[in-house]
Formats: structure tokens, C-alpha cells, sequence
């Protein structure tokens, strides 16, 4: 029984996606054994959160490669998780052309799935083993029609792997028998099966070596130059984020430090954080170029540090960064920064 | 002249029921002291193998099948384990990948600092202290003194990876060889122990040999390069030359692959098809079916390896040029 919801063409302020304060954090203090704590002669109950993501909005337009990075455990992953409502945000809203979709039962997402599909990073992990090519790509076509003719199937099935260059007679070998860049491939095969708009791609060259990074990325590019594709590209490489974005938003433990177009970013990155970040990125043929030392590591997601959270390593940081935090503010032409910093004129 | 340590024409097999698995497949390079070479390729190039065969530390059914590894004039190819442990870990020593797999999580990392060196040295247990909270000051840890008391569990992964550092540096080595050390690691991390090592290494004229497959690492640490495919190098040379002006087509491919050396958003240039796996290695060139500018020498015969400047530069291609400045060989 499908009831095919048609989904509102809007596409006004809110782009095609766009996120409104979300906010995800995970519980992680088990059962109730665990979170009893013995203080002061007395026993306390406590409860331990991962704040994975606090607080981001961006929104997402038709057509771009919106990319999202940051260093691990900085909640790329779970943003992307999030977005697809394969986590339920904890609060804020998530609009799919301008309709909320965090707040809907999977009967009720059912048509959104259709239109958001997602490629995972490790292409050895992510194909079930004990499926054959063509049973893993036409399993979500069948799903999502079911009065579809076995025919029609294996024509759409011979015609999406050719898309992506994976011969069609090898439709009936296992995922073992193809190498880790053809595997990917199958990935991308099986999230383009079912016609979507919008695609988030969660690390998806990282396990690849480099030529074949380049031949996914150049399949990526080219899938979205014919279908008109929308990426949220989810990566930690930033030389392939500067080839492939439109729009770039860095991020540092959940919080969102700076969103730019691709471009404007690369060339005068304006958080503390992003300058690092990028002085970080070891060039070729560039001998030592003085990177921006950070002071310390990554503080813990449990125990967020107070006003900004960067202020910790922060070269810039005064004592109000450490008091209040700062709000993602637009600074000029596109560019959103939250820093104190940037926003009292100091950097 | 005679290297520090020099690899000729080193051959490693595995022993399998079908038949031996060439893994490393004639490679020589050498290294002089306090010099820093970069071992790049992609995966299944035979890199970390060659590490480990420097070292003889090839587990079976891995054997090394020929060549020699002369080091301070001593072949280590050939000589027993007793006389091999001398060395490794001694006079060279190895960082790996990943720091959690290599530290010891039931071990302070006191005890395994004053172990390595009480496996060298015969001294007590207070000197070997006294020197490993030397060079955990080297590494710039913070409170040495605290640390030392501590599991690798109670450092974060950059910390543990300088640790690791300063056990390899722990007896002095003249030679470290680094295995990805930063793979596992964060770009901002990364950046940071590559330039705790290269400095180390400089002060203490040690020689390093980094594996990697990040060609941009490779560039900003090192002074010479070997490009290795497929169980070979197909070339070599000054680190600054080679990326700059690649050689062999398959250096040239994985340079130009990279984004970042073009303009945004336009095609990336791939190299078609893949490294071929070991069991099935094409005749002639082995990267002969990817190769752009193959011909019909190149699916018969093995190119040798060959220089083809004044400037040390080796490369494996039959296409290649030689500089007329060279003369005839």
C-alpha cells in the first residue's frame, strides 16, 4: 500500500534543505547502574551526552555541492545522519523544500526517501555480502515500486550501472569480486536507482586511493552535471573539498565556525579555526609553508567547553570568548562567521 | 662512496600453495645519514614491505628472495635474528600507523620506554628513566614527569603517536622508518608530528624513510622520493624535481589526479583501470594497460631502471627521454 504523497515544488528562501537550529545529542550513560554517582556521602543520579551537533542552520540550494568538514569527531557524520532523519534531531527543524520532515513517521517520509539517498564511505561495509549486484540495486526500485515489471528492472539496473561504468553482465557477482573503487561505484549505482534530487555523501573517496578517488569524483561531478544532483559532501580531505564545492561550512566539536562559498573560503578563510585548518593542508610541491600552530587537542563533546568552544586553542580567544557563544553571523557577501573576534573587528 | 644504508636489487616472495607471490620485485635505493627519503605508491605497491624487509621482519610465508640490505656494511639480508635484533630497533628503528596498536595498553608507557632500552643497553632502571623523560621532553609532551606514570589509554592519538616517536628515538637510531605515521591522524594533528619528526630528525642527523601514500606529506618533509608500482619503482629522484616535473607516466597520472592542481570543479584526470593485483601482473611494463603513451615494446619487455639526468633522477619507461646532455649510455 503506497499512498504517493506529492511533495510541494517550493523552493523559496528555504532552498532545497535547509536546517533550522538543529541540535543532536547522544545519551551514552547506560543502564541504571552506570549513571548512579556516590558525591559528597550522598547518591547522585547522572546522566553523560555526547552534544554532537549544537545548534547549525544552513540552508542547502538546487544544484550545489554543499560540503561540510571539520576533523573527526567534530559531527560531520552525525549532521549528515541528522539530515537524512536516519537520527531524529533532538530539537530544530529540518525542511525538504520548505516541508518539515523531522517530525514524520517513516510511512510518512516514504516519498522524501525517494528523494534523498545516501553514499557511505567504506564501499567494503557498506554492500550486504550475500547479495548479488543486481539483487542490492534493484531492491530499492522494487521498494519504491512495487508494480514495477521484472523487465523494467533489469533494463533500469543495466542502464545505472552502465551510468556509472560498472559493466552490466557483471550484475550477478558478488560485492567480494569487485575492487574497493568498482564496489564504490555499486554504491553510487544504488543510491542514483531510485532517481533523487539531493545525495549525501559521507566520506565517500576517503578509503580510496588516489587515481580511483579521482574517477569516483569525476562519476560524481558528471552524475550531477546530467541529473542536476544536489550534494552534501561530507569529507575531511580539503583538496577535494576546494575542487568540488560550491559552498563549504567547516565545523569544530558540533558547532558551525564558518560557511562560505567554496572559493571565498579557500582564499581568506576568516575563523581562527578555518585558518588553521587550512594552513594545516600539506601542498605539493610546496615546501614548509608555516602552518598556524593550534595550542592543545580537541576538548571532549561530553564536556563542551563554555562560551565559544574553540576558545580553548583559540590564539584570539579574550575573555568574553569564554563566557558567551558567539552566533553564526553573516559578515559580508555570503560569508557566515561565528567568532567574537571577527565580529568586534579584531581579526 | 658507501651509503648508510643501501638496497640492492631487494626481491621478497610469498610462499603460497600456487606458487610464490612476488611482492617486491627488484627494487634499490639508498640512503645517507641524516638524509630523508619519501617511499610513495598506493596501496598494495609493496611499500610497507619494503620497510619491513629493510628490517627483516618479513613473517612468513613472506621471504626475501634476493638482494641485499647493506647496512654500515653489513648485509641484514643475510644475517641470523640474534645478530638482527642488535640492529632493529637499536641503530633503525620503526613508527607505524596506528599508535593504539603499537603501544602496549597494560604497559605504562614508563615501562615501555625503559624496556626498549634495557633491551640494548645494560643499564638500571633509573638511567633508562632519566633518558626517556628526556626525549618524551624532545617530543614536547607536556609534565613528562606525570606522563611517564601513565597508560597509552590516557592519551589522546597525536599524543600517543609522539610517544611512539620517542621510543623510536629512544636508543638513537641512525635510521627511523616511518609507515603512515600520520594516516590515522587529523590534517592539524598531522601537520604537527610531521614537523616534530622532520625537526628531529635534522638535530639528530638521523635518516628517516617515510612511507606513505600522501604525495603532498611526502613533499614537505623529504629530500628525495621513490615512486613505487605494482612491487617496483619507476622512478626516483630529488623530492622537489619529481613532483614538480614527473617523469614516468604513472607519476605524472598520480600528480595530475590530485585535486587541488587544477581549477575548480573542472574534471579531475584519472588514471583508467587499477593496479593490477600481484598473482596477475601484465607481462613487459606492469602499468603497461593504463599507460597513455604504451606501445608495443612496453607489453614485451621490462623497462630497466635507469637514469635519465645528471640531477639522480632513475625512472622505469621505455617511453622516457633521456637528457641529450646525458650522451649515449
Amino acid at each position: 500500500m503506497t499512498t504517493e504523497q506529492p511533495i510541494s515544488m517550493k523552493s523559496d528562501e528555504n532552498g532545497l534543505l535547509a536546517l533550522k537550529q538543529v541540535v543532536k545529542h547522544f545519551d551514552i550513560s547506560g543502564g541504571l547502574l552506570d549513571r548512579l554517582r556516590f558525591e559528597k556521602g550522598k547518591i547522585s543520579h547522572q546522566r553523560t551526552t555526547v552534544k554532537a551537533v549544537n545548534n547549525v542552520s544552513f540552508t542547502i540550494a538546487p544544484g550545489e555541492t554543499f560540503s561540510v568538514v571539520g576533523e573527526s569527531g567534530c559531527g560531520k557524520s552525525t549532521l549528515a545522519r541528522t539530515t537524512l532523519g536516519i537520527y531524529p534531531p533532538n530539537s530544530g527543524r529540518i525542511l525538504y523544500r520548505g516541508e518539515r520532515i523531522d517530525n514524520k513517521n517513516a510511512q510518512q517520509m516514504l516519498p522524501f526517501r525517494r528523494k534523498m539517498q545516501m553514499i557511505f564511505q567504506d564501499p567494503y561495509a557498506s554492500l550486504n555480502p550475500r547479495k548479488t549486484v543486481m539483487q542490492t540495486l534493484e531492491e530499492p526500485v522494487v521498494f519504491h515500486n512495487p508494480s514495477i515489471s521484472a523487465v523494467q528492472v533489469k533494463d533500469r539496473v543495466a542502464e545505472v550501472m552502465s551510468q556509472v561504468g560498472v559493466d552490466p553482465k557483471w550484475a550477478s557477482r558478488y560485492p567480494h569480486e569487485f575492487s574497493g573503487g568498482q564496489r564504490q561505484r555499486i554504491s553510487i549505482a544504488r543510491a542514483l536507482m531510485v532517481d533523487p534530487e539531493f545525495i549525501v555523501a559521507d566520506e565517500p573517496v576517503s578509503a580510496l586511493d588516489v587515481s580511483i578517488q579521482a574517477q569516483i569524483l569525476n562519476l560524481l561531478m558528471d552524475a550531477q552535471a546530467q541529473r542536476g544532483l544536489t550534494y552534501m559532501f561530507i569529507t575531511h580531505d580539503l583538496s577535494v573539498v576546494e575542487h568540488i564545492s560550491s559552498r563549504v561550512v567547516v565545523m569544530y566539536l558540533g558547532t558551525l565556525c564558518e560557511l562560505s562559498p567554496a572559493k571565498t573560503l579557500f582564499d581568506s578563510p576568516r575563523h581562527p579555526y578555518t585558518q588553521a585548518l587550512l594552513s594545516a593542508i600539506p601542498k605539493l610541491g610546496r615546501k614548509k609553508s608555516g602552518h598556524v600552530k593550534l595550542k592543545g587537542e580537541v576538548p571532549t563533546p561530553i564536556n563542551l567547553p563554555s562560551g565559544c568552544v574553540f576558545h580553548g586553542r583559540c590564539i584570539y580567544a579574550n575573555p568574553r570568548c569564554i563566557e558567551e557563544i558567539p552566533e553564526a553571523r553573516s559578515v559580508e557577501n555570503k560569508v557566515i562567521v561565528a567568532c567574537h573576534a571577527v565580529e568586534e573587528g579584531r581579526l | 662512496m658507501s651509503h648508510l644504508l643501501e638496497v640492492n636489487d631487494l626481491e621478497v616472495k610469498f610462499g603460497l600453495r600456487q606458487g610464490d607471490l612476488t611482492a617486491i620485485n627488484g627494487i634499490s635505493f639508498n640512503l645517507d645519514k641524516g638524509e630523508r627519503m619519501g617511499l610513495v605508491g598506493e596501496s598494495g605497491a609493496g611499500k610497507s614491505v619494503t620497510g619491513f624487509a629493510i628490517i627483516n621482519l618479513i613473517s612468513k610465508p613472506g621471504f626475501i628472495s634476493g638482494g641485499r640490505v647493506i647496512f654500515n656494511g653489513r648485509d641484514l639480508a643475510a644475517l641470523s635474528e640474534e645478530t638482527m635484533r642488535e640492529i632493529r630497533g637499536n641503530h633503525i628503528s620503526m613508527i607505524f600507523q596506528d599508535p593504539m596498536m603499537t603501544l602496549n595498553p597494560v604497559l605504562t608507557i614508563g615501562t615501555q620506554m625503559v624496556e626498549t632500552l634495557q633491551a640494548h643497553r645494560r643499564i638500571t632502571r633509573a638511567e633508562a628513566e632519566a633518558i626517556a623523560l628526556e626525549k618524551l621532553k624532545k617530543v614536547q609532551i607536556p609534565s613528562p614527569e606525570k606522563r611517564l606514570a601513565q597508560y597509552p589509554h590516557e592519551f589522546s592519538g597525536g599524543m600517543r603517536q609522539r610517544i611512539v616517536i620517542a621510543i623510536a628515538l629512544i636508543t638513537d637510531p641512525e635510521i627511523i622508518i616511518a609507515d603512515e605515521p600520520t594516516t590515522a591522524l587529523d590534517v592539524t594533528i598531522q601537520a604537527e608530528i610531521m614537523d616534530l619528526l622532520q625537526q628531529l630528525c635534522e638535530s639528530e642527523d638521523t635518516g628517516l624513510i617515510l612511507i606513505t601514500h600522501d604525495l603532498g606529506v611526502v613533499s614537505q618533509v623529504t629530500e628525495k622520493i621513490a615512486v613505487m608500482y605494482a612491487g617496483k619503482i619507476v622512478e626516483s629522484g630529488l623530492t622537489d624535481r619529481v613532483v614538480n616535473d614527473p617523469k614516468h607516466p604513472y607519476t605524472q597520472g598520480l600528480i595530475k589526479a590530485l585535486p587541488g592542481s587544477l581549477q575548480p570543479g573542472a574534471r579531475l584526470n584519472q588514471i583508467p583501470g587499477m593496479m593490477p593485483t600481484l598473482t596477475d601482473i601484465p607481462p613487459g611494463c606492469a602499468f603497461n594497460p593504463r599507460c597513455p603513451l604504451c606501445e608495443a615494446i612496453c607489453r614485451d619487455q621490462e623497462p630497466p631502471f635507469i637514469p635519465v639526468d645528471h640531477m639522480t633522477r632513475m625512472v622505469a619507461c621505455h617511453m622516457v627521454k633521456l637528457d641529450p646532455n646525458m650522451g649515449t649510455r
